[in-house]
This record gives structure tokens, sequence and C-alpha cells, in this order.
């Protein structure tokens, strides 16, 4: 009987929220816990409600602040660009007509959306989180059922805090062992996304699993839920353990007293059943791991860092030779090339995948008494306020200007350039973002995705390099 | 939205996989907060290139555009839909497509029409050799036609309906208005909220 079956992490979690089943081909009606909204993907959300004259059905689920579009330097000033600055000035007259709560440039709790939901205690373990951004997968590293949306469903969550879906497949990510000095979250992830490829994931809720993810901090596994969309996956999952709650505790919108006791004991139960079965499972040693870095135009298109820029013309599918070709191309690469030997110019630490306060430790860690390389510009941006004053606390603001790095604001910034933080044409970077996709970072851009141990490590030498090869 | 039963129109081959929504508009062109005038942002980066499909004719009128797998990945931008289709596409074939995308597209009235890869090869073989020639894609029957050539594709039956019948999800939502109201009252209290916290 498949009732009698158990059931994986995110089944409970979707079966947790169905307002009602859908009949034959009908969607389930899914309850959304928490929507995060910004700047960029919400205007004609809103404008959508006003047309229809319908109101925000929960505002007291609902969080937005500004992020994608704010600069990095002197925030006190107006937005230089009028049409960012008319996105941003928007997204407050929303807010205050439709009553949500926004934290503007500038706020002590302004961030990128992903960042700050955590921070605030707000993603908890078995709740359903959604933004009009595609990194939402960041927080179901709380065991969260949490993925990304478009404008139309924006306003479908606004106007009806549901939305209507098909249940997710399901696929087990099993990580086991553990990583070598130097190997991080980054590299795992996007080690598994080489694996797997951009489109391995679509359609599945990926669960990460297995004694290398168990092992992981708060931050680290955020890291890696955080790029299940880039193998195409509509969310990813990790089971809430302690580390989860150990995180949770005392945040300011975590439960206090009685109700933290009640929501522990519920969220104990947010595992994956021993006899529950996922729709595909992939195996991945962790022992073997190296730092990883790409070298193309998509996400799945890398190596370890001891590696070489692949060769096209060995590549059998027809297709992939295509794309790696042009990507080489892109990238100005030559195969053979090892990927030791490429030269950047600009390096950027942060992100929602890289910049919470761990990642900028981590990378003042191998800069500490070193030097940014001549000729390289590094451009530091903690994820929100919050973990730009925590680092200011620690002092490591100091260590990146001593370095020669650029101390800024908290913002999206250089992940995609929808501020004044982008490379010029033919300019590469080594990035602790997401994407290395055609001109994301800046038209004519090229990027080379890593974590911030290499990213530091690159800054210092010029090129590709992990702290190992600063001995 | 308007309903979508059947359309003809000019086949545009895109011999590219992996199209992530960032080269379908860029990042730079998603500042409007208007729901039109996306159509100059579609493929920017490489519109600047002459050789590139949509900058000949008669593929610069066309509406049906077929390309490699993997359609639509990354960011979430509903934009991209909005690009197509405000430059004037309304269907998008290819072997496979990002989720997010696929529903935004559903939303929109965008059809995005699942092929087999071997399908989509030779309707490139048949538009590059033959320019201009009209595709015509059949939602209720889903089929797509071209001269000869015919295939099936593949879209699910719930979006299928919407399109056909022009609903708005919304609308079709609050019809379950009470069952949404009944399931607020039953979820736990601890579950946490947005309202500012009162200052300690």
């Amino acid at each position: 009987m498949a009732d009698e079956r158990g059931r994986t992490l995110a089944e409970k979690v979707w079966d947790a929220h169905t307002v009602r089943r859908g009949e034959g081909a009908e969607p389930d009606l899914l309850y959304i816990d928490l929507h995060l909204v910004h700047e960029v993907t919400s205007p004609q959300a809103f404008d959508g409600l006003r047309l229809a004259g319908r109101q925000v059905r929960r505002p007291d689920l609902t969080i937005a602040t500004e992020d994608h579009n704010v600069p990095t330097v002197d925030i006190d000033l107006p937005i230089a660009d009028p049409v960012s600055r008319t996105q941003v000035d928007t997204l407050r007259r929303n807010c205050k007509e439709f009553g949500v709560r926004l934290h503007p440039m500038g706020d002590a709790e302004q961030g990128i959306v992903h960042v700050i939901g955590p921070q605030l205690g707000l993603t908890q373990p078995g709740t359903t989180v959604v933004c009009g951004d595609s990194h939402t997968s960041t927080h179901g590293a709380f065991g969260a059922m949490a993925f990304g949306i478009g404008t139309s469903e924006v306003e479908h969550v606004l106007a009806t805090q549901t939305l209507p879906l098909r249940p997710f497949k399901t696929m087990a990510i099993n990580i086991e062992g553990t990583v070598g000095e130097s190997v991080t979250a980054k590299d795992i992830i996007l080690a598994v996304i080489a694996k797997i490829g951009t489109g391995g994931g679509q359609g599945y809720v990926l669960e990460y699993r297995g004694s290398a993810i168990e092992s992981l901090s708060m931050e680290a596994r955020m890291t890696i839920c955080n790029m299940s969309i880039e193998a195409g996956a509509r969310a990813g999952m990790i089971a809430p353990d302690e580390t989860t709650f150990a995180y949770l505790e005392g945040r300011p919108h975590a439960p206090q007293g009685a109700d933290w006791d009640a929501a522990v004991a519920d969220w104990r139960e947010l595992r994956t059943d021993d006899d529950a079965v996922f729709d595909a499972e992939v195996h991945l040693d962790a022992n073997e791991l190296t730092p990883f870095v790409t070298w193309g135009t998509n996400p799945g298109q890398g190596l370890p860092l001891g590696a070489a820029v692949p060769d096209p013309t060995a590549i059998p599918d027809e297709n992939e030779r295509f794309a790696a070709e042009k990507a080489l191309s892109y990238m100005d690469l030559q195969p053979g090339t090892p990927l030791r030997e490429i030269a950047v110019d600009t390096v950027f630490l942060g992100s929602c995948t890289n910049g919470r306060i761990e990642d900028l430790r981590a990378a003042a860690g191998v800069l500490q008494g070193r030097t940014v390389s001549e000729g390289v510009r590094m451009l530091v941006v903690p994820g929100s306020m919050r973990v730009r004053k925590a680092a200011e606390d620690e002092g490591l603001d100091r260590i990146f200007t001593s370095a020669g790095a650029e101390w800024r604001q908290a913002g999206c910034s250089m992940c995609l350039g929808m501020n004044p933080d982008q490379l010029q044409p033919g300019e590469r970077s080594a990035s602790t973002s997401n994407r290395n996709f055609e001109g994301r970072q800046g038209k004519g851009g090229r990027t080379h995705l890593v974590s911030p141990l290499v990213a530091a490590a690159t800054a210092v030498r010029g090129t590709l390099s992990s702290p190992e090869d600063l001995n | 939205m308007e309903p979508f039963t059947k359309h003809t129109g000019v086949g545009v081959p895109l011999r590219r996989s992996n199209v992530d929504t960032d080269q379908i508009i860029p990042a730079v062109y998603l500042k409007r907060v208007s729901r039109t005038g996306f159509e100059d942002g579609l493929f920017a980066a490489w519109r600047g290139d002459e050789q590139f499909v949509l900058n000949q004719e008669p593929f610069n009128r066309g509406s049906v555009l077929v390309a490699g797998p993997d359609f639509g990945t990354g960011s979430s931008r509903e934009h991209a839909v909005w690009a197509l289709m405000d430059y004037g596409f309304r269907v998008v074939i290819s072997a496979r497509f990002a989720d997010i995308f696929r529903g935004n597209a559903g939303k929109q009235g965008l059809v995005a029409a699942q092929c087999e890869q071997a399908d989509v090869e030779l309707l490139w073989k048949l538009l590059e050799n033959e320019p201009g020639t009209e595709v015509t894609v059949d939602l209720a029957e889903k089929t797509v036609r071209a001269k000869d050539f015919v295939a099936t594709f593949q879209i699910d039956d719930y979006t299928r309906w919407r399109l056909l019948e022009g609903l708005d999800d919304i609308a079709l939502t609050l019809r379950h208005a009470d069952e949404i109201a009944s399931f607020e009252g039953q979820r736990p209290s601890w579950k946490p909220v947005t309202t500012p916290l009162a200052a300690s």
C-alpha cells in the first residue's frame, strides 16, 4: 500500500501545507508560510493587485527588503541611476500602501533577502518559503520547502497566500565522508552540479544527506541549498538537527518558551523515514573532493582546480561539444591550459551563496598578513548589514582593507551587476557567487565560480589558486 | 489572459542549449516597473551580433522559437517570458525547459511545448533550409506542424486547460477561499510572523 510507505522530508512538508488536494490533472493548493519580497520582481505583482482591487492577504507573513539594485557605496545619497531609484521607490510605495514590513537601504536589518530571512529567525524548519528569486532554495538548509517563483506567482501569493502546484519529485543527494582541507560547501555543490548537470534536477526537490552534510554548519548548508537551482532543481533541503536548532534559538523571530519546545518537538519529526523511497538517488564521496572551479558559462561546466581547461573535441555529445566550444570562445580560454594559470582582474566575495559571516571569516583568514596582487581588484560585499556589523566587530574589515580589498555595504552587488558593481567587457573574475552565465556580472565579463577560500587565495596570487598555493 | 488554441507563425531556429534567462534578458533590462516594453532586452547581448538569427529576415518576424535543451534555466525573472511575448513570440519549442520558466510561461499564455530533441533537430534543418517556413502549434491536439513535418509535444494537462480557456489563476484559487481560511485556522500558533517586534 502506497499509504503505508514512509515519506521523505519533502513529502512531509508538502503534506502539512496542502490546503486541498488536486483532482486528476489539477494541482494541489499549497499554503505559504513566508513570502520574501524585493524590488525587482514585485512591482508588476503589486500593480496586478491594484488592477483587480485585491489586498495582500497576509502582510504578517510577508517581508520586503531592497537588495538587487542597491549601490554598495555612498548609500546615504540618492541612488544615482534613475531607473534603479524608481524601482526602489516603487517598492517603498507599495509596501506602505499594502502594509508590508520593509527593510530599506541603510536599515540595520537590510540585506540580501536570503541572508536576512534566516538571520531574523523567520526561516524555520518545516515551513514553506517563496520569493520572486530563484535562490530562495537557500532556505531549504533549515528543512523548509523553499523555492523561487515568477512575478505572476508573487501576485498569486500576495493575493491568496497559496500557490497551485503539482508535488515535486524527490532526489536524494547522498554525500558520505569527510572533506579535506580547503574544501568547502561551495566545492561540494559545484561538484554535485558538474555531476548531475544544469538540467539534472529539473522537477525535483533535492535532499542533501549523509555524514558530509550532517557535519556542516548552517551557513555551509545554506551555500549548498542555495545552488540547487543551478542543477535545475525546484528546491534543495537538509533535515533539521541540533545544528539547526542551535542556530535558531534566540533569534528575533524564533519561537520562545513553551512555543520553542513545541516547535522543536515538531521539527524533530522532519526527517525522511527509513522506508521512504526517493524518485532518484545520487552518491558522492566527500573524501575525493578538492577545490572546484568553473571554466565555462554555466555552473555545470566545472572541474577540480588541479585540472586543465577541457578539450571540446574530446566531448562525444554534439550539443555538449558545441556548448563547450562556445563557452571557451566566450571565456577566451585554450584547451589544456591549467586552471591554476588563469589570471583574473577582479575577485568578488559576497552574494546569497557566500556572503555570510563564516564566508568572510574564511577569506579573511587567508588574507591576513597578505596583500591583494597588483592589478587585481577585490570587492568584499557582506550579505547583510548585520553581517557587515559582525565582521567589523571582529575586525575582518581591517584585514580586508589592509590587504587592499574594498569593503562595501550590503547587497547583491556584482553577483548580477544590477547596481554599478560590474565587470567591464573582457574582464575576468573569480567570484563566490552562483552564476557564470555570459554577461551575468557585466556585458562581456567572464566569471569563474569559486569558494571564499579560493577567492582569497586567487586575489593574492592573481591566478586561480587555493590557500595551499600560497605556502 | 487570451485563450490559446492554435497558432501559426514563422519558426526561428535557435541552435543553443542551456539558454539561461540572463541570456533571454540581461539584468540591466529588469529595472522597469511596468509590464510592457521588454522586447528591447530580448537576447540583448546576442543581438549585437549581426549573424544572430533574430537579426536576419525573415526570422526577425518569427513567433515560434525552436531552441536547444534546458531553455530558460537560472534566474526566476518572469521578464524573460514578457520579453519573448513583447517581441512577438507565442510559442517556444524545446526538449527540456527549466521549471520556473515553464511555470512563468504558463501564467502568461506563452506555450512552452516540449518536443523530442530529434524533432527539434528536424525542425532546425527545415527552418534553416527554408527560412520563413511557418510552424503551426495546435494546443488542443498537442501537435507541431511545418510543411510535411508533424510531431506531438508535451505540456501538463492543467496548464493546457487553463491556456485553452484563458483562465486567471488567482480567480481559480479564490474559489477555494473557504478552504484557505479553514487551513489558516489550524496553523500552529508558534509559526513565524513578520510583524515587527516590540522594542525591548
